[in-house]
């Protein structure tokens, strides 16, 4: 019974449009479920208030990468050029600082960007080459044309019966165990 | 509502973004049919190999530079930047569309974006790849290229940071990255759609490893959209900032012609001209072969020749203010810079870049010429030829007269300056072709998105 316990991933229930999603993440967390998560073949407008989800850390990570990615650039132009390597050219400024900006707002982007995405691909746990999720058949559909809404077995509430039963109540058009082997 | 009129006053109706009647099925299967099912056919095969045969012709073109430096060109003193710069610069500015499309219309909030990022993204990756050629091969030695970059080198020293050249160097690769990563950020839930309809064992496992075991979690979802819209807010300054860079490779110059405080957006407004231009160019023929006038209407094709309109006219005001400039700044050089264009040897260059990019595309002013999907096709053309030669007229005819008479020359391009042009135009092509076989041509997520949302505003 426990070992059947632990491979269960959670139940899964598919759904046809994206008000039937809606509904149904929002009765699930009415009825005191927490863990749970949708998938959707396009980001629904409303799912993540639906689930609670709490606002992405990616703009902050974006705004890291771009302060640093600034500051490497700038940092970059004045070493080399006060620094490191200062040439006098008739007594010019070693620390050229608007011929350096270019070169600094270009890094900034950079830096910005590369934390943006990598960042994002990072919360996101991807790459995941493996997810229980994908052994239910029909989960192709989630990349097609279906909506789906799964309840975790480390739901505190989570059962395996009372569960699935609750899903059905949901006009869900299928509901299927996730069995992670 | 007894006192509405039965029936309202004709007005013109815009095309829809999206035909009536899809779903999220159907463009998912039409879209992702194009890769996984539907044969190549010999239309295919005959582009390919005429973009693989002009490859060939790069390749030969390139060894043989190699071997003999880039005394093969057409360039010496007084002009030095011959075709390799006209070239980088007109390539560059081709791939701007495809950012201003993929960013620019999203911040904006334009629904007619979404059939045509994908492959504008895809269209500026490659004309990045081909504008980057010339630059390279253009120092002479382009096995020291890696000369430009900042690294703890054995001989102590760095690169000149003050220069545009430097700055380009940094503007073009941080581009040439930051527009890699929008594509495929955007390409990730359809590379997933593909691993999961892909009915081969390759294709599975192919697109399986590119799509990261993407599962389309809400989220996950939540994360991305949050990249994505950043991205687009990063690329959009960016976007401005290259071509900017670009044109302060010749305003920084002292060069008649060349030391305007205009160019910097006359450049961006060209740039974006010529990309869509290119972006027509593509886009007629794609949807005529693959049957995509569902998804790409008639509502995108009026819409980008109105953009190539309003841009054309900015460019028309910068040639305007060239010559106010010339005649008002007071300086002899100046004069005789516009004066040379008008009547000197290369004038019949200046007449042809007037007419094909400020005469001839007034005709879209017309809707009958904007509907008219044969016409626009070939007046994308035309100002293609025509952002190219404005590209020449600014290189070779500032160079080729500047100061003292004794040191005035002429520049004619050799055989194997077409041959790298031409080389360049078919790693291109085949790289276009190759796309619309291997990937999704239009953002099969973002376009049931579009249902989703058309299918909402039905009364």
């Amino acid at each position: 019974m426990s070992e059947q316990r632990s491979n269960l991933h959670g139940v899964l229930a598919e759904f046809a449009t994206t008000e039937q999603l809606l509904a149904a993440a929002a009765k699930t967390r009415e009825a005191g479920y927490t863990c749970l998560d949708a998938y959707a073949p396009f980001p629904v407008e409303g799912l993540a208030d639906a689930l609670g989800l709490r606002r992405p850390l990616v703009p902050l990570l974006t705004l890291l990468g771009g302060v640093l990615g600034g500051c490497a650039g700038f940092g970059l132009q004045y070493w080399a050029s006060v620094i490191n390597y200062p040439v006098n050219v008739g007594g010019r400024p070693l620390n050229s600082w608007p011929a350096f900006i270019p070169v600094t707002f270009e890094l900034t982007i950079l830096g910005a960007s590369l934390f943006a995405v990598f960042g994002m691909l990072a919360l996101n746990k991807l790459p995941q080459p493996h997810h229980a999720i994908f052994n239910v058949p029909r989960f192709a559909l989630a990349s097609h044309d279906r909506f789906f809404l799964c309840i975790e077995a480390g739901d505190p509430k989570f059962d395996r019966v009372r569960t699935a039963q609750f899903l059905e109540s949901l006009q869900a058009y299928a509901v299927s165990e996730v069995l992670d082997e | 509502m007894s006192s509405t009129p039965k029936n309202p006053p004709p007005l013109r109706r815009l095309a829809p973004v999206l035909e009536p009647g899809h779903t999220y099925a159907s463009v998912t299967d039409k879209i992702s049919a194009i890769v996984l099912t539907r044969p190549a056919g010999i239309a295919w095969f005959l582009g390919i190999s005429l973009g693989f045969g002009l490859v060939m012709i790069l390749g030969m073109a390139l060894a043989y530079l190699i071997a003999k430096g880039t005394g093969i060109w057409g360039i010496n003193i007084p002009v030095g930047w011959g075709f390799a710069i006209v070239n980088f610069v007109w390539w560059i500015g081709i791939g701007h569309a495809g950012t201003l499309i993929s960013a620019i219309l999203l911040l904006l909030n334009q629904k007619w974006r979404t059939s045509i990022n994908r492959f504008a993204e895809a269209m500026t990756l490659f004309a990045v790849a081909c504008a980057g050629i010339f630059p390279l091969i253009h120092t002479g030695r382009p096995w020291y290229a890696f000369w430009m970059f900042p690294y703890p080198s054995a001989m102590g020293i760095w690169p000149q940071f003050r220069s545009p050249l430097i700055w380009d160097v940094f503007a073009v690769s941080t581009y040439g990255t930051v527009s890699l990563l929008f594509w495929f950020v955007g390409l990730l839930p359809d590379l997933a759609t593909l691993r999961d309809r892909s009915k081969s064992r390759a294709g599975q496992m192919i697109y399986g490893i590119l799509a990261m075991g993407w599962r389309g979690s809400a989220r996950h979802w939540h994360r991305y959209q949050s990249a994505y819209l950043l991205l687009a807010g990063l690329a959009t300054p960016l976007v401005v900032s290259v071509h900017t860079v670009v044109s302060f490779d010749f305003a920084v110059a002292i060069v008649p012609g060349w030391h305007t405080t205009i160019f910097p957006p006359y450049f961006v407004a060209g740039a974006i001209y010529s990309g869509f231009a290119m972006v027509l160019t593509i886009a007629i023929p794609l949807r005529k072969f693959y049957g995509l006038e569902d998804f790409i209407t008639m509502r995108h094709l009026e819409n980008m020749a109105k953009v190539m309109l309003a841009t054309g006219l900015v460019v028309a005001y910068g040639y305007m203010m060239e010559f106010f400039m010339g005649f008002y700044g007071g300086n002899k050089y100046d004069t005789f810079l516009a004066w040379n264009r008008l009547h000197g040897p290369y004038a019949p260059f200046y007449w042809s870049l007037i007419l094909c990019n400020i005469v001839i595309p007034q005709l879209l002013w017309f809707h009958r010429i904007r509907t008219n999907v044969v016409v626009l096709f070939l007046l994308s053309l035309v100002v293609n030829v025509g952002m190219w030669l404005e590209r020449f007229v600014i290189v070779v005819l500032s160079l080729h007269r500047d100061y003292m008479p004794s040191a005035w020359g002429r520049y004619s391009p050799t055989v194997w300056d077409w041959a790298t042009y031409a080389g360049t135009i078919g790693l291109f092509v085949t790289l276009i072709f190759l796309f619309v076989r291997a990937l999704p041509v239009i953002s099969i997520a973002e376009m049931r998105e579009l249902v989703a949302h058309t299918s909402e505003e039905k009364p």
